[in-house]
């Protein structure tokens, strides 16, 4: 068992600075993971030259792999700091664990992004089921149970962002929406009161930015730390689409 | 466009009930949250949702049974009113989530199944895999981001709430928040505010909760008069993952799904679980409770597994732990449990499939919280829904719901009954405000008040947060807050002894002033977290010291706080005589500690400390019995206390 874990952290002090780096040395405590790490280096900030500095930035709430604030780079790939355990890393890099803040958003401080584009980009494919309202109107619709089990893999996206990161033509300044978006319009199209909004939700897809923008690079299923699954939910996506083209053009 | 603003503090599942009714009644809500709705702490519930449904009803259930399952595992403290409706609106609330998207698991039929919880005998509790909450978090925000494009929900994310903010006649017309980015802090009126903000494990250092659930927004609110109530009632989950950072919840669905804990019978046995033979190993919650066996009360289960490991039966031998053993259960219950398997594996690394778990307790849950009222309907002894007195803390215009508030749960929570208040709550709360809306104190709305009155509240925490990021101290606050989780956790959690109590009083005083000379590392004014978390430590010393202080005083056992100088002895007696008079005896003393104690404590903010009194809390649907689930004596105990209540000039007689 290591004594140390060296820490080196791609910290940045806000929107248009620079980017720097820094080094931590860290006590290795058996089963640790990426955000213990931060929190150590929060509770004493001194770098492995000896000098003060401030605790980095970061995003964390449930450390357990459900809310996916904690997405960042580590080791240059992207995944969820807390369920990523220096024991894992050291399997890839002995000697050292590099921490840098996604690419694909505006970086506020060291490691926390502003990921709000994924939340504006639910709005464009109108995830959500458009229920009559919220007094007692019964129960919903019956769903198999296979249909559930076709569903509740795509439920489980928690808008981390790893697939967009992940994503050789997801940029930061063009319109694409991205694999989990694609992925969530295929659930709310499949269940029977959301399939109400199809039409509207592959009309987005079929706009600029939309699902004809995805080079097939398959990375958003390798990255997933939930396992969605992003290609079927994209070839799901496409067949929907070419349906509705061929609809439009016989309906015109 | 909708005339009134409500503000509602918190994106999890009761903030967002609240949101999304508001918005089909036409009151726009200003969302403000910590974090995005969807990373919520409510994304960690795992288990399920109660409801009575089909099949428990033809079984004999009812919403009545949900309310006394509720009420006994509750061990009286709730209030019976708001409980009693939760239980009857659930059902619909289930109904509502279905509708709205949840992918709750199903039957070939196309029905929603369900799988038994705790505290209970009947499969009530509905479910989404082992990821519920997630999945009722999302379906919930995607209607508020519906509302959202309709104009009827502005969202603040990543916003810290610093407080209420009151007129001279202590009306809540507004709050003030701070924008984590960019650090400006603002006032935004409000004709009413709702704090949805969740739990405070974070005060206990390691728990289930998630980062953001330090219990800070509570602690604003009961800083500037709303009084807590029940703080010491803190629910300690029987079975999770010790961790370096956290401990992550093992739900409650696992024993659902029929899961067995057992330790190994022969103190210090260190062979691997597999190799121990079927009669070396102790199932003690079967053993001792027969009927509920491994689904008994948190509180209880909690308690049981404590004890065997403190005598020396630990499964493991570097620290306290028992065994979660899944490995005979069907690949089919195996499937609906996926969800916090894939945790186990991916945080410990071995494979719960074939492996027992090692678990251990760890905090979870705050059945306290801020104390707020209801109206009640004298016909069916529950709600009059649409009253604005439904939430309302002792601050007009000021409501609390979901974790946050302290009415559904009394001294126990049931498993999968959480989910279900939150969403309740919610709802009931929203439902009071067309009314409340339309006679606002002194019919004067927060937008026609001067805009001098929100600047200098805005001014006010400006200098006060000007004022922390000058602080230059020795005091390290992150080594101060693991300071003290410890101590609450050793001192204020499963067993609690008034001596001990009394220690930590002291040592939270001690690091209270300790807190006044804290150092801030990092003193930017650019997305500050650290400046966030030394305010909220500053808080949850505050709310430490009145979770302690109710602890304290309560010289009784109820529910999750035990007293071992104070528990009733049960009876133990072979011959029959000795038993019934030992049982004669037990009950005496419960009657005389229902008496006594059964009571909301209510904790009101002074700098010195809390000031705690105490109110009589309504248990006019269900008188108080004793609650024995199923223990030995049990069936003794609950006769005799039968006779008492059939015979009362008899039973004092003796
Ligand atoms: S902190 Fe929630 S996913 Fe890592």
């Amino acid at each position: 068992m290591p004594e140390y874990v060296t820490v080196r952290v791609k910290r940045q002090d806000g929107l248009d600075s620079p980017s720097y780096w820094e080094t931590f040395r860290i006590a290795y405590q058996p089963r640790m993971n990426v955000t213990t790490c931060l929190q150590q280096i929060a509770l004493n900030p001194v770098t492995l030259e000896g000098r003060k500095t401030t605790p980095v930035a970061y995003d964390a709430a449930c450390l357990e792999e459900v809310c996916g604030s904690c997405t960042m780079n580590i080791n240059g790939s992207v995944r969820q700091a807390c369920s990523t355990l220096v024991e894992a890393l050291r399997k890839e890099n002995p000697n050292e664990i590099t921490l840098e803040p996604m690419t694909k958003y505006p970086v506020m401080r060291d490691l926390a992004v502003d990921r709000s584009r994924m939340f504006r980009d639910l709005k464009r494919i109108k995830a959500w089921i458009p229920v009559d309202g919220y007094y007692d109107l019964g129960p919903g619709p019956r769903i198999s149970p296979k249909l559930q089990h076709q569903l509740y893999p795509y439920s489980r996206c928690m808008t981390c962002g790893c697939c967009t990161e992940a994503c050789p033509q997801y940029t930061k300044d063009n319109r694409f929406i991205g694999a989990f978006a694609i992925s969530l319009t295929v659930l709310f199209n499949s269940h029977p009161t959301g399939a109400v909004l199809k039409e509207d939700r592959l009309k987005e897809l079929m706009e600029p930015g939309g699902i004809s923008e995805c080079g097939q690079a398959q990375n958003c299923l390798r990255v997933c730390p939930k396992s969605v699954p992003n290609v079927t939910g994209i070839a799901q996506g496409y067949r929907q689409v070419t349906a509705q083209w061929f609809k439009n053009l016989f309906s015109r | 466009m909708a005339k009134h603003r409500v503000v509602v503090i918190g994106g999890g599942l009761a903030g967002l009930s609240a949101a999304m009714k508001m918005a089909e009644l036409n009151i726009h809500t200003d969302l403000v949250s910590l974090v995005p709705a969807r990373r919520s702490h409510s994304v960690c519930a795992q288990g399920g949702i109660n409801s009575v449904n089909q099949v428990t009803r033809q079984l004999g259930d009812s919403e009545w049974n949900h309310f006394d399952d509720t009420v006994y595992g509750g061990d009286f403290l709730n209030e019976q009113p708001p409980a009693r409706d939760m239980c009857y609106w659930a059902p619909r609330i289930v109904d509502l989530l279905d509708r709205i998207g949840v992918t709750f698991n199903r039957l070939p039929e196309g029905d929603r199944d369900a799988r038994r919880f705790g505290g209970t005998l009947y499969p009530r509790t509905a479910f989404a895999g082992a990821t519920t909450g997630q999945q009722m978090l999302y379906g919930l925000d995607e209607q508020v981001r519906r509302w959202e494009v309709a104009g009827l929900v502005t969202r603040y994310d990543f916003y810290d709430f610093l407080g209420p903010i009151l007129d001279d006649k202590g009306n809540c017309r507004g709050v003030t928040v701070q924008d984590l980015y960019s650090m400006k802090i603002r006032a935004l009126p409000a004709d009413a505010v709702m704090l949805a903000t969740g739990g405070l494990g974070v005060i206990f250092g390691k728990s289930t909760n998630s980062t953001i659930c330090t219990g800070a927004a509570t602690a604003r609110a009961y800083k500037v008069g709303v009084k807590y109530a029940n703080p010491e009632f803190i629910q300690v989950h029987p079975t999770a993952i010790p961790g370096t950072d956290k401990h992550r919840l093992m739900s409650e669905s696992a024993r659902g799904e029929g899961g067995r804990v057992w330790v190994p019978r022969k103190k210090g046995d260190t062979r691997p679980p597999e190799s121990i033979p079927e009669q070396e190993r102790w199932y003690f919650l079967e053993e001792k409770y027969p009927t509920y066996g491994n689904l008994v009360p948190r509180d209880i289960a909690t308690r049981e597994i404590f004890w065997v490991c403190r005598e020396g039966y630990s499964a493991s031998p570097v620290n306290y732990a028992a065994y979660l053993d899944l490995t005979h259960l069907s690949a089919e219950r195996i499937e609906k449990l996926e969800g916090i398997l894939e945790i186990y594996e991916k945080f410990v690394g071995t494979d719960p499939r074939k492996t027992p778990m090692l678990i251990f307790p760890a905090v979870h849950y705050s059945m306290g919280g801020l104390w707020c009222d209801y109206q009640k309907d004298t016909q069916t002894g529950g709600l009059v829904i649409g009253s604005p007195r439904n939430q309302v803390t002792n601050i007009p215009g000021l409501y609390a719901i979901g974790e946050g508030d302290y009415q559904y749960h009394g001294a126990n929570r049931l498993g999968a009954n959480s989910l279900l208040s939150c969403i309740f709550a919610g709802l009931v709360a929203a439902e009071g405000m067309p009314q409340w809306l339309k006679h606002l104190p002194g019919n004067t709305d927060a937008a026609s008040l001067p805009q001098t009155f929100f600047d200098s509240e805005a001014r006010r925490h400006q200098q006060a947060y000007e004022q922390l990021l000058r602080a230059s101290g020795k005091v390290n606050p992150f080594a101060l807050h693991m300071e003290l989780g410890t101590e609450m956790t050793k001192y204020c959690t499963v067993v609690r002894h008034n001596n001990e109590l009394q220690t930590l009083i002291d040592e939270i005083g001690d690091m209270t002033e300790r807190y006044k000379q804290v150092g801030l590392p990092d003193t930017g004014n650019w997305t500050n977290q650290t400046v966030r978390f030394v305010r909220e430590l500053g808080d949850m010393l505050v709310l430490a010291r009145a979770i302690a202080q109710g602890a304290l005083q309560r010289d009784e056992c109820r529910g999750a706080h035990y007293k071992p100088q104070f528990a009733l002895p049960g009876p133990t007696a072979d011959d029959p005589a000795e038993l019934h008079r030992q049982a004669q005896e037990y009950c005496k003393a419960f009657r005389a500690q229902t008496a006594q104690w059964l009571k909301t404590t209510i904790a009101e903010y002074t700098p010195e400390g809390p000031k705690v009194s105490y109110k009589p809390i309504d248990t006019s649907l269900i008188p108080p019995r004793p609650r024995t689930y199923g223990l030995k004596g049990a069936a003794i105990i609950e006769r005799v206390w039968r006779e008492m209540q059939t015979k009362p000039a008899v039973a004092s007689a003796e």
